[in-house]
């Protein structure tokens, strides 16, 4: 067997979480990802966010494309569906799986190879739809599960590790995410768990399209002198923008609230983001601040990290479409069918 | 002009209008043909559209048939020559003796007539130009006018068409009366000044019943309703376009809650086929009924994601309302050219399950079916229509609904089963019959989740790359289609008045003409047993119909035999005993043309070949 599933013992002095979970039920298979992958690091936010917000694993779906990354969501909420579909397609699964069941919690994983190139389009459209999801790109730049090619986030003049310079430009999903209107908009490093947890948390209590670029070092393909997406090229040029904690209505988890330096941020459903801003005059509700902030710190060669933007009064696409509260998979036929009365009229209509 | 002998008919020609694209004469076109329904005789109106917007010629035929033939007849008794760029080819396509109506405000030269037919010349935008000055009401005011003229020469009654036009202009009175008004310019102006009624004629008749005149793709967007369908995406393609048009709009007006006025559906109009199936599967996978309306291009885009159906045992249903191809071949012309890419869709070993509807009748109805279909066996099915059914208004019988019928979901497990301790294995075939139960997502907390890929897995849903594994899986999957030769539409068998060794196999569109032409064909001595193919996989009494047979027409319309493929390849027989029947000049097929092939076939079969001696 190609799978490795962990062992089902828990210790009973291990944390619980509101719902007395403890972190291990919000753990999935054991990852086959090479060690010390960037992306381990992520499933390992997801779960600590999961676990943090108290979140049912099985009210999570779990959606991905192909690729390194895409095989994560084995790895974290083993108790929840996860579906792997095809190489740069998630989100029009996601689309349509939000569209059946408005109240589960959507997570699409995906890559850069996925989102960027392939699946550019259905990123851009699950992204202007405005589906209510939470949307992370694992980016490293290159193709790890095809070993190594350069994706279209790979910087121009970078290397690969065969020593190819990369002639052409890189897509930023994140400017691109801004520009198509996401209502919350952040970028991570995958070593960074204290800015990547609350990140996820905040993103998931979103209503709306969320969307977060985690830089994902590829420590097999990504991870040398001359790439700009290994550890230390991340570690030397990130910039962070804020740092987020996350407050859920009830207990709040963890609270710094040093007065004048926390910014509270009202979500839909309740819960509030306290933005701890290391950026005295940055402003999260201003996309064409953000994008402006963006686009001088990448000309500076930095990585700006922490949210860039959200706007806590974001709609969704069932409001759009203004679909029943009731999700559209468990209406019977009782809600559905018009009957063989309205059918009668029909007919006579076509006479 | 005089014709030593003009057609004369009662109910049974044709007629043709050859109009300009975008000139506002699709409505007059079919109030003609629905006023002559409403006279109780039979209609079967064919749209000949170019694949352009404006500008080009359109034609629109109508075949008054008293016996009730829908399928097209061929040829033209009267040709309604609205559109000067194709007047040579229109005056060419008349029958001998057949009529001509034009627009005689210019003189034309005697070159641009024929001797042998009869030509009716109405001054149009001379007497459009004197009533109206707005130049969109002159415009669209011609085609009633002509229509006018019309009711004239063929007789129709004009209360009947002048009810037609209240009930479409109901509430909107001055639209109302200015129509009747248009009407009545023509029908007087040619009741003055032309001899009526011609030699074609309707004479009110009780042949229509309590049929139903409606689109198939309207039909088929209904059964989705009754089907339970709440999640549409689409990508805009002709002829399937209007497919999700007229969901949205039976939506509109049923599938709204009384108390909320929200809605208790989602269309999404995707960004491309990619997309539109893509939120099919994501939708199914969950738990909802969702289908995609396309045509060849977009079947072709959607593989991936179909094989990705068929493997991981999602439901998905495809509407494919077929044209021309191959490539972007011809947008606005029919054809039955899919079934193989649609049988065998994506790569690797798959297999994929295909509904043929005859009519808007059963297009709604196996559309309905479809959803079941998708959710019993949980893999994609394809609704095979045409662009010949889809497009256009067809007569047929009322749409049914059985009040009683409940929705079939197929093999869900709950939460309950899953706490009375059911062993939950996603890929488990627990009955036998290939079909494995699935758990939709958030079922519960800690059973019945798994994990969806499109790779290869054991029973339990666990990735794996065993050969034994796969191969365990993939008997399976033909055990389920197995299985569903037994849940699709059987064909329906209709034996020759006298015992015959030939036999003939149809399907979809074809039906009508195929009606038909076996009349034809008996008239001429040929007697024919016939089967209508109505899904794939076939029912096993396909192979028996050809084994009771010394010799079994297929007709199709594609170039390649793909029916008859299909037969070849999954029923193991011999391709010698299918003589392929094919038509595939993206017209529909007609009875002469089937009449002819077959009788020409069945002509050649009585020749004993001489062997004269040589000296
Ligand atoms: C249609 C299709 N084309 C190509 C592939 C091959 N493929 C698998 S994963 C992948 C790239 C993955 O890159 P990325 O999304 O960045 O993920 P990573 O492995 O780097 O995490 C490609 C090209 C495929 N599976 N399907
Ligand atoms: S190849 Fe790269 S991306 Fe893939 S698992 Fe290894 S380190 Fe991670």
């Amino acid at each position: 067997m190609t799978y490795i599933a962990k062992p089902k013992f828990h210790h009973p002095g291990l944390k619980k979480n509101e719902l007395g979970y403890t972190h291990r039920d919000y753990e999935g298979k054991i990852s086959t990802l090479c060690a010390g992958c960037g992306h381990d690091s992520i499933t390992a936010s997801i779960i600590e966010a999961c676990y943090e917000l108290s979140i049912e694993p099985h009210r999570v779906a779990k959606i991905s494309g192909i690729g390194c990354s895409s095989k994560t969501p084995d790895y974290f909420l083993g108790n929840s569906h996860g579906f792997n579909s095809v190489h740069g397609r998630m989100p029009s699964v996601l689309t349509g799986a939000n569209l059946a069941n408005r109240d589960l919690i959507y997570l699409g994983v995906s890559g850069d190879g996925d989102s960027a190139s392939i699946g550019f389009g259905q990123f851009a459209h699950s992204i202007r739809r405005a589906v209510n999801m939470t949307y992370i790109v694992e980016n490293n730049g290159v193709y790890g599960l095809t070993k190594g090619q350069f994706s279209a986030t790979a910087d121009r003049g970078s290397k690969s590790k065969k020593g190819v310079t990369n002639t052409d430009n890189a897509i930023d999903l994140v400017a691109i995410a801004l520009q198509l209107g996401a209502t919350f908009v952040a970028r991570s490093f995958s070593g960074d768990k204290t800015q990547l947890v609350p990140l996820i948390a905040a993103a998931i209590r979103h209503k709306g399209a969320s969307f977060i670029d985690v830089i994902s070092p590829c420590i097999a393909f990504n991870n040398h002198a001359g790439s700009t997406k290994s550890f230390d090229y991340v570690r030397e040029h990130n910039d962070a923008v804020n740092r987020l904690d996350v407050l859920v209505g009830r207990d709040p988890i963890s609270v710094d609230y040093a007065p004048g330096t926390v910014q509270v941020v009202e979500q839909h459903d309740g819960s509030r983001l306290a933005l701890r801003k290391l950026d005295a005059d940055y402003d999260p509700h201003d996309r064409l601040g953000a994008q402006t902030f963006l686009q001088k710190h990448a000309a500076k060669g930095q990585i700006v990290t922490g949210l860039l933007y959200v706007d806590p009064d974001a709609e969704d696409l069932h409001t759009h479409l203004d679909t029943v509260e009731t999700p559209l998979n468990t209406l019977d036929e009782q809600a559905l069918c018009p009957g063989s009365a309205v059918l009668d009229k029909i007919n006579a209509s076509l006479r | 002009m005089s014709v030593q002998s003009p057609i004369s008919s009662v109910n049974d020609f044709v007629v043709r209008f050859a109009n300009v694209n975008g000139s506002g004469s699709a409505s007059a076109n079919e109030l003609f043909a629905r006023s002559i329904l409403r006279h109780g005789v039979p209609v079967s109106p064919r749209n000949i559209f170019p694949s352009n917007i404006q500008g080009l010629p359109t034609w629109y035929e109508v075949r008054v048939t008293e016996d009730g033939h829908l399928g097209a007849r061929g040829g033209v008794d009267m040709m309604v020559a609205m559109n000067p760029q194709t007047w040579d080819k229109d005056v060419a396509s008349i029958e001998p003796g057949g009529y001509l109506f034009y627009d005689s405000t210019k003189p034309m030269p005697t070159s641009k007539f024929r001797e042998d037919i009869a030509v009716i010349g109405v001054p149009l935008t001379a007497i459009t130009n004197s009533t109206y000055t707005d130049p969109r009401q002159r415009q669209l005011f011609k085609n009633i006018i002509y229509l006018g003229a019309l009711c004239a020469l063929l007789d129709l009654d004009p209360k009947l068409v002048e009810q037609l036009i209240g009930e479409q202009y109901k509430g909107k009175e001055k639209l109302l009366s200015s129509n009747v008004h248009a009407l009545h310019l023509g029908r007087d102006w040619a009741l003055q000044n032309l001899k009526c009624p011609i030699g074609l004629r309707v004479k009110k008749s009780d042949k229509v019943g309590d049929r139903i005149f409606v689109e198939g793709n309207s039909a088929a967007a209904l059964g989705a309703v009754y089907g339970g369908a709440t999640v549409c995406a689409w990508y805009p393609i002709t002829p399937s376009s209007s497919v999700a048009e007229a969901f949205t709009s039976h939506c509109k007006k049923y599938r709204h809650d009384p108390e909320t006025g929200k809605a208790k559906y989602a269309i999404v109009q995707g960004e491309d086929e990619l997309a539109s199936i893509g939120i099919v599967i994501g939708a199914s996978w969950n738990g909802a009924r969702a289908f995609t309306a396309t045509s060849g291009p977009g079947i072709s885009l959607m593989t991936e994601f179909i094989g990705l159906s068929y493997f991981a045992e999602i439901p998905a249903v495809i509407m494919n309302i077929q044209r021309a191809g191959p490539s972007t071949g011809m947008p606005t012309r029919t054809q039955q050219c899919d079934v193989i890419a649609c049988a065998y869709a994506s790569h690797g070993d798959t297999k994929h399950v295909l509904l043929f509807p005859e009519d808007p009748a059963e297009a709604f109805e196996f559309a309905a079916a479809a959803f079941d279909l998708a959710e019993r066996l949980q893999t994609t099915i394809f609704l095979m229509l045409d662009l010949d059914i889809g497009m256009n208004h067809r007569l047929c019988r009322p749409l049914k609904w059985d009040d009683a019928k409940q929705y079939d979901r197929g093999k869900v497990m709950t939460a309950e089963m899953l706490d009375e301790g059911r062993d939950f294995g996603r890929y488990l075939d627990v009955d036998g019959d290939g079909i494995p139960y699935r758990t939709y997502p958030g079922t519960h907390p800690t059973k019945g989740s798994y994990f969806t890929r499109g790779t290869s897995r054991d029973r339990y849903a666990r990735y794996s790359e065993e050969g034994a594994v796969y191969a365990d899986n993939m008997q399976r999957l033909v055990r389920k289609f197995e299985t569903a030769q037994d849940m699709v539409p059987r064909p329906l068998q209709a034996n020759a008045a006298k015992p015959t060794k030939y036999g003939v196999l149809y399907f979809g569109s074809t039906s009508p003409a195929m009606d038909e032409a076996i009349g034809i064909l008996e008239a001429r001595g040929h007697q024919l047993d016939r089967m209508r193919i109505r899904a794939f996989p076939f029912h096993s009494s396909v192979a028996s119909f050809i084994a009771d047979h010394d010799f079994v027409y297929v007709v199709e319309q594609n170039r390649d035999a793909q029916l008859r493929q299909l037969i070849v390849n999954e029923n193991g027989i011999d391709p010698v005993r299918l003589v392929p029947i094919l038509h595939y000049d993206g017209t529909p097929i007609t009875a002469r043309f089937i009449a002819n092939a077959i009788g020409d076939h069945q002509d050649h079969l009585k020749v004993t070949p001489l062997r004269k001696a040589v000296t």
